[in-house]
């Protein structure tokens, strides 16, 4: 059999049911071999979006998204999303296409030390060395990328070693002495562990994209319900937890609301599922949680006691911890009044400071309002990508996301340009769901071009561009701290987000009247296809509350 | 630790947070690492992106030719250990890290000096050498070069001894340590 239509069979045996990506000499023989294949390859106009793409399908899915690509400059452009998918704990395996062994080191034409420009952004590589060893490569690589704390894997590919017949068999067992994640949590842990909870008078559940990862949302809510523990999630966590919930403190961190914060700096203990204390969420580290013990689950030891010590270290998958914690607690028969005094001092944390902001008195649109006339439009029955930026926050703020892999973003990295081909992914992997986007008029030009794939698959994604003319999170960032010079953020009046649709084939609208927004959003969502719509909101709105940078939590302003 | 169920009171107070922090030693790791290209790299890389500062390092090979082992030093004063050997252990080619305890191991490091020397200094540093259980691997008519092996300690004390004399120049491998006892390193 061709090596490369072996890979096509490896790919069948992973499950795989879509591949995005871009051809180029490098992989020419890759490509020939999906001509034929029963996959569906996404043809998309950027390898950064194919990367993009990948991921937001393997976010909505939770299966491994993958991605192909040439050598050289198509490697190069794969280095964001492979990234951001390592930041951000995503399952994608990237092909990358290499010029022939006799060529490397050679400077030979679009080559690149793909092997090496991608090493500290990958959970892990290989650079195939003999073509019979692809098919073991291969089912290493979503092995890999799916299990443990997932990641991006990338395989390298030189064009000779795919051009030649192999002897394919079929792989059924993975052995990787040195890759054995711990996915059971310590029972002793454990047991301690809700032992703390049971004597914890001002606990609060801090989760994060671990727990999604782990498919864990409904253990995750179990435990937090039976013992009506308090719960914030982080940025990448939002949907583990129902927002709708009366147990629900709202995000927490740089544009947290301040229940979620202050519950953070007043608690006694404080349990963190599937997240990394991040500089976004501790502040100013010194004077994060000053009273709290921390109880820390996660499946990569390396993020235990990585940037603030665990006092109850456990190791293992979210969901295997989550549900053993949830039953321990359960057989202890604490007493939940003694949450009475922490739930009334969050309570009135809660009426005080609600998320809020000053509506316009006229039609204006402000940003917020555009989030909540899309939660409303979409009665919250939405997926949801972003970009990156104020639209992003404000998004995380306001869209109550009540169950997980609805929302779907770029946290660690943030990469302006993930959302619209994230989406794509997405409404892939989910054909039968309601795929939004909420971009900037920044964020969007970044990987606008992928419009054209979207065209082409007929994908019915609703591309909402949050329009202030402004790069602003950064002139919000130059108005409060670089005392209002604002350099390069002016984003001027162009392109014309309708003209661009026209353009791309799509329908294109522009709204710019609060009074019959909900309404108009509604039309655009019930119509068939893909639309791009231009939403005039506030020019200059900043994005509240906030944590200043190397702030403290109760030094939140606005 | 009480059986589930017990009601059995936990004071948070009295939780006490992993030692992770810095021991404020010198550590010795061995690394047990698959023998497949970019293997040294990854290890390499992940040091610097970390900012992991390796005091020394020495790369060989091991009775199985599938693998090699990676001996390092590193500060411990400066680093957390827990958190360099939890991020090498993330790396798939890095199969085994063993933290070697202080006193049951035994490292070793070669040293070669070359020692500037005349007719009147020679013996001198050639009785020094003796001392040290130091070989004479060469000698030219102004110079002589000696082997030295042993602790690092120890080859540090040689230098010093000899430097007054005129070091030309010395050579120095890291450190390569093995366990003490049965048990493998």
């Amino acid at each position: 059999m061709r090596a490369v239509d072996a890979i096509m069979r490896c790919l069948e045996a992973e499950g795989v049911d879509v591949i995005f990506g871009y051809p180029g000499g490098a992989n020419l023989p890759t490509y020939d071999a999906i001509y034929d294949s029963p996959i569906r390859h996404v043809f998309v106009r950027h390898e950064a979006g194919g990367g993009h793409a990948a991921e937001g399908y393997a976010k909505a899915s939770g299966q491994v998204g993958v991605c192909f690509a040439t050598s050289g400059p198509g490697a190069t452009n794969i280095l964001t999303p492979l990234t951001d998918a390592m930041m951000d704990s995503v399952p994608v395996v990237f092909f990358t296409g290499q010029v022939r062994t006799d060529l490397l080191g050679t400077d030979g034409f679009q080559e690149a030390d793909t092997y090496g420009i991608t090493m500290p952004v990958v959970k892990h590589s290989f650079m195939i060395q003999r073509p019979d060893e692809i098919p073991r490569v291969i089912h290493e690589a979503f092995h890999i990328a799916r299990t443990g704390r997932p990641g991006p894997v990338l395989i390298d590919m030189p064009t000779d070693l795919t051009r030649v017949e192999i002897d394919y068999e079929p792989v059924t067992d993975v052995n990787l002495p040195g890759y054995q994640p711990t996915v059971e949590g310590n029972q002793k842990q454990i047991r301690l562990a809700a032992k703390a909870l049971a004597n914890a008078n001002r606990p609060v559940i801090y989760a994060g994209g671990g727990v999604v990862n782990a498919n864990a949302a409904a253990e995750l809510t179990h435990l937090a319900t039976t013992g009506r523990f308090p719960v914030t999630c982080t940025l990448m966590g939002l949907g583990a937890f129902p927002a709708p919930h009366e147990q629900w403190l709202g995000m927490l961190g740089m544009h947290g609301t301040r229940a979620a914060n202050y519950a953070m700096d007043e608690a006694d203990l404080i349990l963190c599922a599937g997240a990394r204390f991040d500089d976004r969420i501790t502040g100013k580290l010194s004077e994060f949680a000053p009273r709290a013990k921390f109880i820390h689950i996660d499946v990569d030891p390396a993020e235990i006691g990585k940037n603030v010590p665990a006092h109850i270290p456990i190791v293992g998958d979210a969901k295997n911890v989550l549900a053993r914690l949830a039953s321990e607690y359960e057989s202890i028969d604490a007493d939940v009044e003694r949450l009475a005094a922490w739930w009334q001092r969050i309570d009135g944390w809660r009426t005080q400071h609600p998320l809020r902001y000053e509506d316009s008195a006229d039609d204006e649109i402000k940003p917020q309002f555009m989030v909540q006339a899309l939660y409303e439009a979409t009665a919250g029955k939405a997926i949801v990508a972003t970009d990156v930026g104020q639209h992003q926050m404000w998004t995380a703020q306001y869209f109550h996301f009540d169950a997980p892999r609805k929302w779907i973003n770029s946290g660690g990295l943030g990469t302006m340009g993930f959302g619209l081909p994230a989406a794509i992914g997405a409404q892939i992997a989910r054909p039968q769901e309601l795929v939004c986007v909420v971009s900037g008029d920044a964020s969007i030009q970044m990987n606008v071009q992928e419009l054209a794939t979207m065209r082409e698959h007929d994908l019915p994604v609703k591309v909402f561009v949050m329009n202030n003319g402004y790069l602003g999170m950064v002139r919000q960032w130059q108005e409060l701290f670089w005392d209002r010079r604002y350099s390069s953020v002016d984003m001027g009046n162009w392109p014309d987000f309708v003209k661009l649709a026209d353009a791309y084939g799509i329908a294109g609208h522009r709204l710019e009247d609060k009074t019959t927004l909900v309404d108009d959003m509604r039309r655009i969502i019930a119509a068939d296809g893909p639309a791009l719509v231009d939403v005039r909101v506030t020019r200059e709105e900043n994005t509240y509350p906030m944590i200043a940078p190397g702030a403290a939590a109760r030094d939140m302003v606005g | 630790m009480g059986e589930p169920g017990t009601k059995e009171m936990l004071s948070l107070e009295e939780l006490q947070a992993t030692a992770s922090g810095r021991t404020g030693r010198k550590h010795i790791l061995s690394i047990l690492v698959e023998n497949k290209p970019g293997v040294l790299t990854r290890v390499a890389g992940l040091f610097a992106r970390r900012g992991f500062n390796i005091d020394t390092l020495v790369v060989g090979p091991t009775d199985d030719p599938r693998l090699s082992r990676i001996t390092m030093t590193l500060d411990g004063a400066v680093h957390s250990i827990d958190q360099v050997t939890k991020q090498l252990h993330k790396l798939i080619n890095v199969l085994k890290i063993r933290d070697l305890e202080p006193e049951d191991t035994i490292a070793r490091e070669l040293a070669m000096f070359k020692v500037t020397t005349d007719a009147a200094s020679r013996a001198e540093v050639m009785q020094l050498a003796e001392i040290f259980k130091g070989r004479i691997v060469d000698v030219s008519k102004r110079s002589l070069t000696v082997e030295v092996v042993g602790t690092s300690e120890k080859v540090a004390a040689f230098e010093k001894l000899v430097r007054p004399f005129g070091l030309v120049e010395m050579v120095q491998t890291g450190e390569i340590a093995i366990s003490r006892g049965r048990v493998a390193t």
